[in-house]
């Protein structure tokens, strides 16, 4: 029995909580070993040697040591395959290049404008830092552009790359539970009757429940 | 040359593979006309066609490319060892997610501003310097234990860094690469590869731009 791959960092991070969606999605064992980062553990030497940018999370599989949450994700999918969410990654070349495609929409696309105000309007609150309103609204705006090609895409499919849940919609997940639950900007993804049906889909799977359970009692 | 486009063009020519370039006139806005945005919503280029495949986001389609071909032309991915894969990966992921945010802007101001008859602003460009610097910072550390950026091989991580870097090259901000013994000498190996080279003719900015790609399966 191989050991369980162990992942290093908060579970309120969102980068660390894509990497455990995917660990449970394909029922992949794993340690997780808390980083505290207001005491800045993530700078410290050791953790830097894992991850030289001093972000989180940070991942070990016996020998190989990895960081970047998204290549993460892909890694596992490819070296677990025949483990729990086959389709997770596509089963063939061509549902893996339309997961791609939209994993780096995710990246390119949503994840700047969201990641900025899932900051402002979630994490600088807490870290007493003042909110820059003009951030807010400029990322606003940039986020429902890119939600109403969204929109549109998914009235054409019942997920982003196609008919099954996979990593693009997963990627996804953690920003989007910040913004929906923890501030009042949920109706965003709320207002629109697509995105919002594909948001109630995705964030009702157990793998999602099983994070946020993690992230309330983490 | 849109940058995107040439990423694409570089990964096809390394894998030899055959294709046909079909224009589409940005200056023109074709990108945002419906014919277009069927095949890329987000009315961004290049998009792939091979077959019934239509694939957008430079990234996935390199990515597609490199992992179709695999058994021609030169070894981007990796593919044979888990270790040097996953690697791979990793430090695509840096580029995505590190590299580009900081050089992007950078590249805009210096090339696409002047277009629409503005100046650069130098606050823009002196704030993503200094962010692109403290990446640099940790490319340099990563770099001299390893010849590239995944190990010892040239890799598609490395191949991404191409067409911003050409680009930045040109203007006064090359310092930023020139001052880093490592990361200079990596620049001056991978754009010197006869494959970069070539690319590197075609990228004249402002030139109508051939952005939509058919590969011709042999």
């Amino acid at each position: 029995m191989a050991a369980p791959v162990k992942v290093y960092g908060p579970t309120l991070s969102t980068a660390v909580s894509r990497v455990l969606a995917c660990l449970i999605e394909k029922d992949v064992d794993f340690q997780l070993i808390p980083i505290n980062m207001s005491k800045g553990e993530h700078k410290k030497p050791d953790f830097i040697k894992m991850q030289p940018f001093g972000q989180v999370p940070a991942f070990q599989d016996e020998s190989i040591s990895l960081f970047e949450s998204r290549a993460i994700c892909r890694y596992i999918c490819d070296k677990y395959a025949d483990k729990g969410n086959k389709e997770l990654y596509g089963t063939n070349p061509l549902a893996k290049a339309s997961i791609d495609q939209w994993l780096e929409a995710e990246g390119q696309s949503f994840n700047p404008p969201s990641g900025a105000l899932v900051f402002q309007l979630a994490f600088a609150p807490r870290m007493k830092i003042p909110q820059d309103e003009g951030l807010i609204k400029q990322n606003q705006e940039k986020l429902g552009k890119v939600l109403d090609v969204y929109e549109k895409r998914l009235g054409e499919s019942r997920f982003l790359a196609g008919d099954e849940f996979s990593l693009a919609d997963l990627s996804h997940l953690p920003n989007t539970q910040y913004l929906v639950a923890g501030t009042d900007r949920g109706e965003l993804f709320t207002s629109r009757k697509n995105v919002g049906r594909w948001w109630s889909e995705i964030s009702s799977r157990e793998s999602w429940k099983k994070v946020v359970q993690m992230q309330k009692s983490g | 040359m849109s940058t995107s486009t040439s990423l694409v063009i570089i990964c096809l020519h390394e894998k030899e593979v055959d294709f046909e370039l079909v224009p589409v006139d940005l200056f023109a806005g074709e990108q945002k006309q419906p014919h277009f945005l069927a095949k890329n919503p987000f009315g961004q280029v290049p998009v792939l066609e091979d077959g019934d495949l239509t694939l957008f986001e430079s990234r996935a389609i390199s990515a597609y490319i490199a992992e179709k071909f695999k058994e021609t032309g030169y070894d981007l991915l990796r593919h044979q060892n888990l270790q040097e894969a996953a690697l791979v990966k990793v430090w695509m992921e840096v580029e995505s997610q590190q590299f580009h945010p900081a050089i992007a802007p950078i590249v805009y101001q210096f090339y696409v501003v002047p277009l629409k008859g503005v100046s650069p602003d130098q606050a823009i460009i002196d704030d993503n310097l200094e962010k692109l610097g403290k990446v640099l910072d940790i490319y340099e550390a990563r770099l001299s234990s390893t010849k590239y950026l995944a190990g010892d091989f040239y890799s598609l991580a490395d191949l991404h860094h191409l067409p911003y870097t050409c680009y930045l090259m040109k203007t006064t901000a090359a310092s930023v690469i020139n001052e880093r013994p490592h990361v200079k000498a990596w620049w001056e190996d991978i754009s010197s590869r006869p494959v970069s080279k070539k690319a590197a003719e075609g990228m004249t900015f402002g030139e109508k731009c051939t952005l939509k790609i058919k590969a011709l399966l042999l």
